[in-house]
């Protein structure tokens, strides 16, 4: 963060009437280093925060499951370099640098944490939403600067809780990031309380941001800047807030009645009978399970939209500049994200097929399954039909949302089958499961969170990122994530259950001993033999992320000088203010005369015509 | 550039920032407690046939608790009143009062509390149940070792299903009296703890969250009352619509018990 620190020089060309500031803090003389760069109510200075800190989080969650794929693939086998790390830090839970069974089921359960709620939300939603989202709409900053930096300290304490949690007696939670109840109540570790406590404080700041963003963008667009000349990504954002500001909550509730379960012995999700280790658990009885997984799930769900509008919204800031076209279907892309949005909020039990909560139920949910898929085509069609017959600009942020497109598509239509109810009950709970929502949020996502990086990263520091590397970033990215993910269709689809330690060796094993080699629910040696390749290519996935990290730093100093503010040749208004921009974002308070993707519009001298360009 | 919209409304809206934002909080609140809520409801309907209590909670003292907390509502709105006719004194004398109710609803919350911790049911070696209130435990009482007697104020009945229902005709006629139970005679004794019961668990919950949202609004309340008060001088516009503001999240907390108090003292 320090090194960082220094190299962004934050211009603080002090105009007068940052009100916000004048409230409270004496920052007319020099907020200093803590005041810039660590308690900084500045949405540009956050949003770094946010996205370095996530960014961190998502290497970490990345070796977490090298170190599961390692497991999976050689069970038993102590892990290479980072074993004996494993056993200082750990101690007996990774016995000679092997996992145990156990700290396998914590590092698969905190990689889904970290991944959802520590790299990808933080990163997608509130990161690029508080660098980009008031400079795009023209705004001096977000309406509650000081309600942003308490969002983000939340969410370090957050952070910090759950990786405090690894190194309790006991280790960290294990019951899956969903941690369904009652296995989650009755795991014998304390981590499942850090997990809950640092899940009140990451919701906690989510919602923080969420007010935010959404009182932003009701407040603070700039004049003329009506709802419909609003760029695409700033639309995307704005649904996902009220995702988030409507869909936490509950799972605030139910962090809080499990919580309860822990330290109050409450029976919110225990039912009456529940036996443990062979007798009878000493408590009142009369919860739901169910309950659980409905207030999860409400959440759960309008999440994986959390986790793909805001890599959508970035997809289609960089798709309108790079085809120097205007985005094919705005409108449809607007109300798209709108039915998104709703539908969202009636479709989460078609996570639940399984339990048993009625058939009835998972006719409905199956129905409004589908209907979702309507928008969410509709959007990636625009996308595509925006490339026809533009004279593309392949530049690595293209690149990379390119890529985004048929991977997310790849992701969106294998979840098809897991929406009928009936396919659901062969592939629920297998590798397939795994596969998919990976390619949604793997090469779909952060595909287009590399793009936003690539493509934003002169605005934040007024030099380019190495085109070169980047290309190397994306190649390998490209190969090693379908290596990675595309052999599990095959392996769920074989019948390779989700979270075994030994990935399927012993069970296989045991169905082979007992009935021959060709016996139903046995997996050959074919399916076991792609854990091999699974894991070398998440190992190489690893290596070419190298050349993105020492780009990302090295360009902050060194890399080429952008041309202008303007390098892209964008039409939205970040573009149309220094880099980076200065205190209150505007040296002039900016003016919008037109629609956000006016490209190549006849008879005007450039290609592309900004929002803020008056008419002639 | 000016930063906007903290004190005069935006024409489009008609609201300024901080309006707009408690509004917006106030929807994720609804979330939350709608949770909770629903999952009052759930347990409730899942529970079996005669075992969801009924009149357990005094509805006398939560009655007094929903007026206190109205007037509270009632004297919040006279403050901010006060604050747009510019009469300083009397948005002194009504917010003081405000806080004083608030401060008073958390007392009578708290005793309500305590009347549960310190009520027992007590499962009898004979199969029969005891409850009450605990008068005394005798020093050597050592429920493991078999030792001592603890006395409560209560009744005894045959079937744990008979205490769970106190609206019920029969229930009025019910004797209270000091029982002296030896402890070779207990086979369980429990609190009414939220362990005890869902019933008691979701009662906890909800009303601990809700007490919480109580003593935040009185300390934002209060911090407008004592030190927040500097920006009267300043700008009295902009603490009017703070105290707007502190006020709608105060109705807010209002709202929410006169739901909690019918579902969990009446139904």
């Amino acid at each position: 963060m320090e090194k960082i620190a220094h190299t962004f020089p934050l211009e603080h060309g002090h105009e007068a009437g940052h009100d916000h500031e004048a409230q409270g803090s004496p920052e007319h003389h020099g907020p200093g280093f803590w005041g810039t760069y660590i308690f900084s109510p500045d949405h540009k200075v956050i949003g770094l925060q946010y996205g370095l800190t996530s960014l961190a989080f998502l290497l970490f969650g990345f070796f977490l499951m090298l170190m599961m794929r390692w497991q999976i693939s050689k069970p038993g086998v102590p892990v290479p370099l980072l074993g004996p790390l494993l056993e200082k830090v750990l101690g007996s839970a990774a016995p000679h640098g092997a996992l145990s069974p156990d700290l396998y089921n914590s590092f698969g359960a905190m990689h889904g944490t970290i991944m959802v709620f520590l790299a990808i939300v933080p990163l997608a939603f509130v990161a690029y939403s508080n660098f980009v989202l008031p400079l795009q709409i023209g705004a001096p900053d977000m309406a509650y600067p000081r309600v942003n930096m308490a969002s983000y300290q939340a969410f370090v304490l957050g952070g910090v809780l759950m990786l405090t949690s690894f190194v309790i007696p006991g280790g960290a939670a294990q019951a899956g990031w969903t941690s369904y109840s009652p296995l989650a109540s009755l795991v014998p570790t304390d981590g499942q309380i850090f997990w809950l406590v640092g899940m009140v404080f990451i919701i906690t700041s989510g919602l923080l941001s969420a007010v935010n963003f959404i009182a932003t963008v009701i407040q603070l667009r700039a004049p003329g800047m009506t709802w419909m000349r609003l760029p695409f990504f700033v639309w995307a954002q704005f649904v996902t807030s009220f995702l988030l500001l409507l869909a936490f909550p509950p799972l605030e509730a139910a962090a809080v009645m499990q919580l309860m379960d822990k330290v109050a012995h409450t029976s919110f999700f225990l039912p009456t009978g529940l036996a443990v280790g062979g007798a009878y658990a000493h408590i009142s009885g009369g919860g739901s399970p169910l309950l659980w997984q409905h207030l999860f799930w409400f959440l759960g769900h309008p999440e994986v939209y959390v986790l793909i509008l805001p890599a959508m919204g970035i997809v289609c800031e960089i798709i309108a500049c790079n085809t120097r076209k205007p985005i094919w279907g705005y409108k449809s892309l607007v109300y798209s994200v709108l039915s998104i949005g709703f539908l969202s909020f009636i479709v989460w039990a078609h996570h639940m097929y399984l339990t048993g909560m009625g058939t009835k139920v998972a006719w409905f949910f199956q129905a409004t399954t589908m209907i979702i898929s309507i928008p969410s085509v509709i959007i990636l069609t625009c996308f595509f039909i925006s490339l026809w017959g533009a004279s593309i600009r392949f530049n690595t942020p293209m690149l990379f949302s390119l890529a985004f497109l048929p991977m997310f598509g790849i992701g969106g239509l294998t979840g098809l089958p897991l929406g009928f109810n009936i396919s659901d009950v062969h592939l629920h709970d297998t590798y397939y499961i795994i596969a998919h929502f990976h390619y949604v949020v793997a090469p779909g996502t952060i595909f287009a969170l590399f793009a936003g990086i690539y493509y934003w990263f002169p605005k934040m520091t007024g030099r380019m990122m190495n085109e070169f590397w980047g290309r190397v970033h994306f190649w390998g990215s490209l190969i090693f994530m379908n290596i990675v993910f595309m052999p599990m269709f095959a392996q769920g689809m074989a019948g390779m259950l989700r979270r075994m330690a030994d990935g399927g060796a012993n069970y296989s094993a045991a169905v082979n001993s007992k009935a021959g080699a060709d016996v139903i629910g046995g997996l050959s040696n074919n399916i076991m033999e792609m854990h091999t390749w699974i894991l070398w290519g998440a190992c190489l996935l690893g290596v070419v992320q190298i050349p993105f990290i020492i780009n990302l730093f090295w360009s902050i100093r060194h890399g080429k000088k952008a041309a202008n503010d303007n390098p892209w040749e964008a039409t939205t208004l970040e573009w149309q203010t220094a880099s980076p921009p200065p205190h209150t974002n505007f040296a002039v308070a900016p003016h919008v005369y037109r629609g956000p993707y006016e490209y190549s519009v006849p008879g005007h001298d450039t290609d592309f015509t900004p929002q803020n360009e008056p008419p002639k | 550039m000016d930063f906007p919209y903290i004190v005069e409304p935006r024409r489009d809206t008609g609201l300024y920032n901080a309006k707009l934002g408690i509004w917006l909080f106030l929807a994720s609140e609804v979330m939350l407690f709608g949770a909770l809520f629903s999952a009052y409801v759930l347990l409730r309907v899942g529970a079996e046939p005669g075992m969801w209590p009924h009149g357990w909670l005094n509805i006398p003292i939560g009655t007094a608790n929903t007026i206190v907390l109205i007037t509270s509502s009632i004297t919040t709105v006279m403050a901010w009143v006060s604050c747009k006719e510019r009469r300083y004194g009397r948005f002194k004398f009504f917010h003081a009062l405000t806080i004083l109710l608030a401060m008073t609803f958390v007392c009578i919350k708290s005793f309500e509390y305590h009347d549960k911790f310190t009520h027992y049911e007590v499962t009898l070696a004979n199969g029969k149940f005891a409850d009450g209130h605990l008068m005394e435990r005798s020093k050597d009482f050592d429920l493991a070792k078999h030792t001592g007697s603890v006395t409560i104020h209560g009744y005894e009945v045959d079937n744990e299903a008979d205490l769970m229902d106190l609206h019920r005709p029969e229930a009025k006629n019910i004797q209270r009296e000091e029982i002296t139970i030896p402890a070779t005679e207990i086979k369980f004794m429990e609190r009414y703890g939220p362990w005890h019961h869902t019933y008691l668990a979701i009662y906890f919950t909800l009303t601990a969250l809700h007490a919480f949202h109580v003593i935040c609004g009185a300390v934002v309340i209060g911090f407008l009352w004592g030190p927040g008060t500097k920006m009267w001088r300043t700008d009295p516009e902009r603490f009017t619509n703070r105290i707007e503001v502190s006020g709608l999240f105060w109705h807010f907390v209002d709202l929410v018990w006169i739901f909690l108090f019918p579902v969990l003292y009446l139904l």
